[in-house]
């Protein structure tokens, strides 16, 4: 668990993080989205300790970073994957860890072979690729068996079969009971990772809800109709917003439920070759909430 | 149009590109997918003549690379946006680029605006973040206004806003009748970019199709039915041949047909129809299927 | 202890380390040889020997300086402030471990110059260490080094880039050191005070009767006793020391 109260950070004048309060609770991914600049990464290093709260403060299972005996075995971070020195090599690096908080050298081999490294294991970590630096994060991250783990932007640089995996990784972590707090500002990777879902924008919290909910409120959804009667059917729909989707013929129907559809279409004879209801994506949900707050706005 | 036959590259004794022939159309957003090491890097780096051939030919609009006048006019292409001198600004970087090939300088100008860098333009490379970078590599890409564009991982380290900007921005440039080949891992971003997809593995050419095919063809279509007589449904459709299976209450999964075919069963039956949704596998799901063999580091499923 | 030996695992992982003791070493004992077998004002004296010392000590702090700066230019300093949290201890053990190192160093390079010098000099009779004056030019080396990373781990923690600890520390001993002394009236009154002046003194001060010829070596100034110097020259380094912890402590890792 993760507790944020009131949680700030000017740097300067600049103020990163401003008053936030969120919870991330065990048992489920939680996403952490925000557009750039709005404060996610320094929030990040707060929670690890790195970065000195101006005001606030944020426990990790009730206690402070620095209060924790052994943080290691409590709460795993994998927040740059370039943090390893290029000339040293992943076993080395993974083996003065452990040693910092008195993890056993077995576990180092564990963690290596999770993560598919085993076989480069003793190759310096500055020829990796992007990918295998990633990995070697992740490894880092388990090393302590922890309770808490964050990652942030964890498929970067990893290839499909990589992505696949740590999603699934992600969603065994929180089902064994974990609290796995994920950065990223890939939504349509997170819609699929994510449960819970924690949104920010300049430094402020904007939502912090379940991903399905947040979605809901943010979007309308719509029922895509096919139908070889679609004219007959246009006309039953009377007053609702229709609008043609000019690429296959079919009806976007919005706020009328699609049971209610089939109930008109049946009562009347009509055939139907497609009613299906659309979801909004996370997407267009988060575009919706963030408008405001984003960093460099591109025009063409 | 980029045309590749028979392209193949050996490094020593590997071979990271096989004999590969593919062909990318104008006016469409063609995705290059590919696990770790399958070679995507290497023909795109053939493609820009920046690696030769071992065999075969890479030619864009009917020209190698090297035969293009003035290339960046024909050819915009971003690989790594870390290729920028750290101390030198945004918009000396563009002026050099634009200097090269008889581009105008004003254009230089036009490019930063396209992707919101011109508040920076005049700040050193170096400081910028990843998606400023980034940015920065699309505007060197357009700079020449080319007819063919190929981006390598353009969401890298770009933010929502930015990931949305540049998914509509090829789109944009493919309906104007450009060629577009992004390669990227992102496959669920991948699946809402691309219309056409070029899938290589160890080197070797594993499919070529639009993306709807691709998809289809490696994953089961199934007909989700949600209708208050599911039961009655269930009972007709399995009389017509096709296979049903319960999904909680009133809901049913059927393969082997078509959402119409469904539809007209139940309509035949006068049966009410709350939900009748194709249901299509995801793109990951067809790549993992194609592509299952040739990857690179297989990490550990068990825990 | 497991804190010593995360950072022993750190600094013998990377070759760098390897490179900077091979180079101190190779650097003093080098240019010993060189003033050893070039010796003909008589017997060459114990302090003969130690005239080199000091190129040895500029690449030790240069290796006690990236030892700190290549943790921030890496981002493994944010990997070792989250194991270990309170910032102080890995800090110090690191202090521990690059200190004792530059020490083992120092007195390798003393005694190695030392004993190459027995072998290469023409007249051997003056280089017996036979007092605790000879003891200290040679061993002193060992202590100098050990105070001297110290000084540079703090600088290193304290500048955070390598480049401009680097500088700091050369620029410092190599220059500005020297030209202190050219200001006029007051510039050698400060020159007597500036650390690696001091440090000087330490080592190449007070020669017994005979120790070393007339205007032979580097001159040594200084208003305190050889071991008030190397007092002098660890308060420095251990003040430099506890601030840049204060510091880092303080700061954003």
């Amino acid at each position: 668990m993760i507790e944020a109260t009131g949680l700030t950070k000017h740097y300067g004048r600049t103020v990163a993080v401003d008053d936030l309060s969120f919870t991330v609770r065990p048992g489920r991914v939680t996403g952490f989205l925000g557009p750039n600049g709005a404060g996610k990464s320094t929030t990040m290093r707060m929670v690890l300790g790195l970065d000195r709260p101006t005001a606030g403060r944020v426990l990790v299972n009730g206690k402070r970073y620095a209060e924790l005996d052994q943080p290691l075995r409590t709460v795993g971070a994998l927040l740059d994957a370039k943090w390893v020195h290029p000339n040293r090599s992943a076993r080395a690096h993974l083996r003065w860890l452990a040693k910092s908080n008195r993890i056993p050298v077995r576990r180092v081999d564990e963690v290596l072979e999770m993560v598919g490294l085993s076989q480069v294991a003793h190759r310096r970590a500055g020829g990796f690729s992007l990918g295998m630096a990633q990995r070697l994060g992740i490894a880092g991250a388990l090393l302590g068996d922890p309770e808490v783990l964050l990652f942030d932007e964890p498929v970067n640089g990893l290839d499909p079969e990589g992505i696949l995996w740590i999603r699934q990784f992600m969603h065994r972590l929180a089902e064994q009971g974990r609290t796995v707090f994920v950065s990223s500002h890939l939504l349509s990777e997170m819609a699929q990772t994510a449960q819970e879902l924690i949104v920010i924008g300049r430094g402020k919290l904007i939502a912090q809800t379940s991903t399905e909910q947040f979605i809901r409120d943010a979007t309308e959804d719509t029922v895509r109709v096919r139908s070889p009667q679609l004219d007959q059917l246009r006309a039953l729909l009377g007053g609702a917003r229709v609008e043609d989707s000019p690429a296959d013929g079919a009806l976007v129907v919005r706020g009328v439920e699609a049971a209610r559809i089939g109930e008109l279409a049946a009562a009347n004879g009509i055939v139907l070759h497609e009613l299906n209801p659309q979801r909004g994506s996370l997407e267009e949900a988060f575009m919706q909430l963030t408008k405001e707050s984003v960093e460099y706005q591109a025009h063409d | 149009m980029i045309e590749a036959i028979g392209l193949t590259k050996r490094y020593g004794n590997t071979v990271a590109v096989d004999d590969l022939s593919f062909t990318v159309e104008p006016g469409r957003v063609t995705g290059f997918l590919g696990p770790n090491g399958a070679g995507k890097s290497t023909t795109m780096r053939m493609i820009l003549g920046l690696d030769r051939p071992s065999a075969g030919k890479v030619l864009i609009d009917g020209k190698p690379y090297a035969k293009l006048d003035r290339p960046l006019r024909t050819v915009g292409a971003l690989l790594d946006a870390k290729w920028v001198h750290p101390n030198r600004s945004a918009r000396a970087h563009l002026q050099w680029l634009a200097k090269s090939n008889g581009i105008p300088q004003r254009r230089v100008d036009e490019v930063l605006d396209v992707v919101g860098l011109t508040k920076v333009a005049k700040r050193r490379a170096g400081g910028f973040s990843l998606g400023m970078s980034q940015r920065l590599g699309i505007a060197g890409a357009l700079l020449g206004d080319p007819k063919v564009l190929l981006f390598d991982e353009p969401v890298n380290g770009l933010d929502p806003e930015g990931i949305l900007w540049i998914r509509r921005f090829m789109q944009g440039l493919a309906a104007e009748g450009r060629t577009v080949l992004v390669s990227s891992h992102l496959l669920s971003e991948m699946a809402l970019t691309a219309q056409d997809l070029v899938v290589i593995g160890r080197g070797k050419l594993i499919s070529q199709s639009t993306t709807t095919e691709f998809v289809e063809r490696s994953t089961e279509n199934t007909v989700r039915v949600r209708s208050p007589h599911a039961d009655k449904l269930g009972a007709m459709l399995v009389d017509k041949g096709f296979t049903v299976r319960e999904d909680g209450e009133g809901v049913l999964i059927v393969s082997g047909a078509t959402s119409d075919q469904v539809g007209e069963v139940a309509a035949g039956g006068g049966l009410v129809l709350h939900e009748l949704s194709p249901q299509r596998g995801s793109l990951e799901e067809a790549f993992m299927q194609l592509t299952g063999d040739s990857v690179e580091y297989h990490a550990e499923t068990g825990k | 202890m497991t804190l010593l030996a995360v950072e022993r695992i750190k600094l013998f992982s990377t070759r760098s380390p390897w490179w900077c003791m091979l180079l101190a070493l190779g650097l003093t004992v080098g240019i010993t040889a060189i003033i050893a077998g070039n010796w003909n004002e008589g017997p060459m004296p114990v302090l003969g020997a130690v005239f080199a010392h000091t190129f040895g000590l500029y690449v030790v702090m240069v290796m006690a300086a990236l030892a700190v700066t290549t943790e921030y230019r890496f981002g493994t300093i944010k990997a070792t402030f989250q194991a270990v949290p309170d910032r102080i201890s890995p800090m110090v053990a690191k202090a521990a471990v690059v200190t004792a190192l530059a020490a083992l160093v120092g007195l390798a390079a003393g005694f190695g110059s030392w004993g190459l010098s027995w072998l290469l000099a023409g007249d051997t009779s003056q280089l017996a260490l036979e007092s605790a004056n000879d003891w200290r030019h040679v061993a002193g080396v060992g202590l100098v080094y050990g105070a001297g990373a110290l000084l540079a781990l703090g600088v290193g923690a304290l500048v955070r880039q390598t480049a401009g600890a680097v500088s700091i520390i050369l620029v410092f001993a190599l220059v500005l050191e020297s030209v202190v002394g050219l200001i006029p009236n007051i510039g050698d009154d400060i020159q007597k005070w500036m650390p690696f002046t001091v440090a000087s003194k330490f080592i190449m001060g007070d020669p017994d009767q005979g120790g070393m010829p007339a205007d032979a070596g580097p001159p040594t100034v200084g208003a305190l006793s050889p071991w008030g110097s190397f007092g002098y020259f660890v308060a420095i380094a251990v003040a430099m020391f506890v601030i840049s912890l204060v510091v880092v402590k303080r700061r954003d890792a």
